[in-house]
């Protein structure tokens, strides 16, 4: 079917069905293309899914010694061509987003594809298929802004370099770029989940996150 | 009457759990599948639609089902790996009869007289009571339907019960009190246009992943998410408003919630006037649970009470969801009450975006709970104490109204009279106990102490490894039917394979012990659609009317709502249109209900909340999904969730292993030092058993009405190993 990839975050609930799902997939059977992390599992449930994002100028194509990573006319970058990979997974460590995997087995680096096999065939990625939370999204971008409140973006900045990708990330309206900074990271602002809730200490005296 | 027989490590070795991580001949074994079957998930409530795949007999993998409207190809990863417990190395492929040293395979003839004669010595010496049924509501609703039968007319015993007595025997008698029927009140398509959800005791994204994207459908529109847990669960990540009570202090929060509604005007003045009884009483009740009572209860900061009475009273349209957080507790009831309350105050039903719902648990956890396989149930809910009810299913079951045995005993107060002697034998079938039963110690004693046990299974669980014979039965996929998905909504599950070896599908080997024991003219079913027409006729006129469902209906149609008395009546999927609610009045009814505390709290020796529930890679007692590889991989173990605050004063951090010990038992587990627990809270899952088994540290202590055991509060003391 025609349609564009989406992913928010804001509603992974990391369950890992995209996971799941994905290693059942033909071409890949037993591994998962994609994987799901928590942020910070001491601070937050929040968890995040890592799909390809199908950079326009996909980065580990230029750092590919053996050219083996080549791009669709419609924008998908596929997993190396076999006979080309020689495994030295400059494309792994190159990947700004992590998506690339070499698998030992097969001597060959394989990636989300967008379940080119599915689309191809009228289907919707299989991630995008089962995710519960609709925190993965294939569709029409006009059927998704219908329905959603975030808007789609496609501009991130790894430190200096700027990176387009063709699938889209779901950002609250003023952002315009995806700036992934480690300067800002390194002192992330933690909100207490449990700011609210009252206890009482060992001496039997109420105390709460704020008092401290 | 023994322990187990052999070794554990003996029984593991041979019955498992052991692990599939991989399809039956490897991950690049080719091929497309012969056939492709939409049916449902053998797992939760949601009973999200999906196609397996099938070659010759073996489910091979799975597709998404699209067009099944509930999920729309959307599956937990519970459902996408399912199919791996198709063809599984621990599969009991024969019936299994017990010797010294473990289990031998048995011929079906051998198991079935074995099983027998040993109902029928222990009925002749200690009369017919003295043997009883364990049911399950993961069966089908033809299943669940022939297990009531089979207890009252082959048996003839009144004692049977089922696993939905953990589940939502709290929701179903709260639902009765007030509505006079027990159902979702609402399809979930309704979710999606309420402008305020409160999600109380409910950890949607773990236990009902597929309800998450109704909600948040919600917030898309621009509605608001209360969500009430002891827990920053994934749904209350992003709620508007996050209520961290105490466990087992809701009521307190609910009542005050309801003060301020009525304080501040929120009221609707003429639904309750018109359409309820009892509001009065319960207006003088809340009366004193003012913000800063409440919130001293619930130990929160009272502002948040005030926010969510605000939120929920001025939104337009709202509906309240809630599940065992709610429901498992000893005035399990009286939460579910005051849930009612604050949706009947404000008078949100029969409306689009208006209403109300207990999510229900297990696969057919609705359906399971409607046909009698409750000790005091009869099919279409009815009751087996009511003359009328009585009079009517005897004739549909061709007995006479003096042989239908009254009332027998629930699930947790069943395995007491086994510990007593009172019980001497027991049948289960879709129930782990061992496992789900609180009090994991006292239920193993129980199980030790009867003098026949047989269980009907597709693997040999924890409990059965006390049985005498196991009946090799049938998974999901195995079998034909219906089940009642949590909407309410009867839906067609399809046989996609055969039972391999010498397993059979489970109504077959109950019709066959039926036969065996003389009562075979009652169960002469020739497949599982004779079973369901019958059933049809027995729920006819009761609440719970299927009489106008057929499964000709229900594919044509993804399913068909009950009520649906008459074949050409449509179904019935939001109630109250006409706000009749099933009383001869046809008011509902408030309840004044009072906060108590819980049945064991913290003291000086044992001063920390135990709280328990789910993760989302594993189902229930994880019989069938600790099989699954890749769902056991994700958490291999349970952990002790607990605060930094609390993790300090232990002097413990992130995978220290911890002892947790309670006033019935003790388990050493790792720690998990997260934020999102309140300090003076653990939680542990208890999908694990043996010395990882989080009953091991709960209490049988049961609400008065429901008998429903108070999972989510026990008193523990933690100490680092």
């Amino acid at each position: 079917m025609e349609g564009e990839f989406f992913i928010d975050p804001q509603r992974c609930i990391g369950c890992r069905s995209c996971l799941a799902a994905c290693m059942e997939c033909g071409t890949h059977r037993g591994h998962s293309m994609i994987h799901l992390e928590f942020i910070q599992r001491d601070y937050s449930v929040q968890t995040v899914p890592t799909i390809c994002m199908h950079c326009e100028d996909p980065t580990c194509a230029e750092v590919c010694p053996a050219d083996a990573i080549k791009r669709t006319p419609d924008g998908v970058v596929q997993s190396s061509l076999k006979p080309r990979c020689i495994g030295c997974q400059n494309c792994v460590l190159a990947c700004p987003f992590g998506v690339p995997r070499y698998l030992v087995e097969q001597d060959q680096m394989m990636k989300c594809d967008m379940c080119y096999d599915r689309t191809s065939a009228g289907l919707k990625p299989m991630c995008a298929t089962v995710c519960p939370s609709g925190a993965l999204w294939y569709g029409k971008r006009e059927e998704l802004l219908e329905i959603r409140n975030r808007k789609p973006l496609e501009h991130f900045k790894f430190g200096n370099e700027p990176v387009k990708t063709k699938v889209h990330f779901m950002v609250p309206e003023p952002v315009e770029v995806v700036d992934v900074d480690i300067r800002r990271f390194l002192q992330p602002e933690k909100k207490d989940p449990m700011r609210d809730a009252v206890w009482e200490d060992s001496a039997g005296r109420e105390e709460s996150q704020v008092e401290r | 009457m023994a322990a187990i027989p052999g070794s554990l490590e003996s029984l593991k070795e041979q019955f498992g759990p052991h692990l599939k991580f991989t399809p039956e001949g490897g991950w690049q074994r080719l091929g497309e599948p012969d056939r492709r079957v939409n049916t449902h998930c053998c797992f939760c409530g949601q009973q999200c639609g999906i196609t397996l795949l099938v070659k010759g007999n073996e489910v091979i993998g799975f597709d998404p089902w699209m067009d099944f409207p509930f999920n729309q190809g959307k599956l937990c990863p519970k459902g996408v790996k399912r199919y791996l417990q198709n063809a599984h190395p621990d599969r009991l492929l024969h019936p299994l009869v017990r010797e010294p040293n473990g289990f031998r395979p048995a011929t079906r003839d051998e198991a079935l007289d074995a099983t027998v004669r040993s109902i029928q010595k222990i009925q002749t010496q200690y009369g017919k009571d003295a043997f009883a049924v364990l049911s399950g509501a993961s069966l089908s609703n033809e299943k669940s339907y022939l297990m009531g039968k089979f207890a009252r007319v082959a048996l003839q015993t009144r004692e049977i019960d089922y696993n939905g007595r953990l589940c939502m025997a709290s929701a179903t008698a709260g639902n009765e009190l007030a509505f006079g029927i027990d159902r979702a009140c609402n399809p979930w398509s309704d979710i999606p246009l309420a402008k305020c959800l409160i999600l109380a005791g409910t950890n949607v994204g773990e236990c009902s992943p597929i309800t998450t994207d109704y909600v948040w459908q919600a917030r898309d529109r621009g509605g608001k998410i209360i969500v009430i847990d002891p827990r920053m669960t994934p749904i209350a990540r992003t709620a508007d408003l996050f209520i961290p009570v105490r466990p087992g202090t809701d009521l307190a929060l609910l009542n005050a919630m309801l003060r301020l509604l009525i304080e501040r005007g929120y009221t609707d003045e003429e639904f309750i006037r018109n359409h309820t009884v009892g509001f009065e009483k319960v207006r003088e009740t809340v009366a004193k649970y003012t913000p800063e009572y409440a919130a001293k209860i619930c130990a929160i900061r009272p502002a948040l009470i005030v926010q969510g009475a605000e939120m929920w009273g001025r939104a337009e349209t709202g509906m309240l969801l809630h599940a065992k957080g709610i429901e498992h507790h000893s005035k399990g009831v009286a939460n579910v009450l005051a849930c009612i309350n604050l949706v009947l105050a404000v008078g949100r039903f029969g409306r689009p975006g208006c209403g109300y719902s207990a999510i229900t648990g297990q696969g057919n956890g609705q359906g399971a709970r409607e046909h009698g396989q409750k000790c005091t149930q009869l099919p279409g809910f009815r009751d087996i104490e009511e003359p009328e009810h009585r009079a009517y299913i005897s004739r549909v079951w061709g007995i006479s109204e003096s042989d239908l045995p009254h009332k027998g005993t629930s699930a947790v107060e069943l395995m007491a009279k086994i510990h007593r002697g009172e019980i001497k034998g027991l049948l289960t079938i879709s129930f782990n106990p061992l496992v789900s039963l609180p009090d994991a110690n006292f239920t193993r004693e129980a199980l030790e102490k009867l003098e026949f046990y047989v269980g009907i299974d597709f693997f040999l669980s924890e409990s059965l490894r006390y049985a005498d014979v196991v009946l090799a039965g049938s998974l999901h996929e195995e079998d034909e039917g219906t089940c009642t998905t949590v909407e309410g909504r009867v839906v067609r599950l399809r046989q996609a394979v055969k039972p391999p070896g010498e397993a059979r599908v489970d109504w077959e080997i109950v019709c066959e012990l039926a036969k065996r024991l003389g009562r075979g003219k009652f169960f002469n079913y020739q497949n599982a659609e004779d079973i369901f027409n019958e059933l049809r006729v027995a729920s006819q006129g009761g609440v719970a009317d299927y009489f106008g469902i057929t499964y000709e209906k229900l594919e044509k149609n993804y399913g068909v709502f009950w009520p649906c008395p008459s074949l050409d009546h449509p179904g019935t999927p939001r109630l109250f249109e006409d706000k009749q609610f099933y009383f001869p009045d046809g008011k509902a009814r408030f309840h004044a209900v009072e906060w108590r505390p819980a049945a064991d709290v913290p003291d000086a020796e044992y001063p920390l909340y135990l709280t328990t529930g789910r993760v989302v890679y594993q189902y229930l007692s994880g019989t069938q999904t600790r099989r699954i590889g890749w769902l056991t991989e994700q958490n291999p173990e349970p952990t002790v969730e607990m605060h930094p605050r609390l993790a300090e004063k232990l002097g413990v951090k992130s995978g220290d292993r911890v002892r947790v010990t309670s006033r019935r038992g003790q388990v050493e587990l790792k720690a998990e030092v997260v934020t999102t627990i309140r300090p003076d809270t653990v939680f542990i899952a208890y999908h694990w058993p043996e010395k990882m088994s989080a009953n091991l540290l709960t209490q049988r202590a049961l609400d008065p009405i429901s008998k429903i055991p108070e999972y989510k509060v026990s008193a523990v003391r933690v100490e680092k190993v």
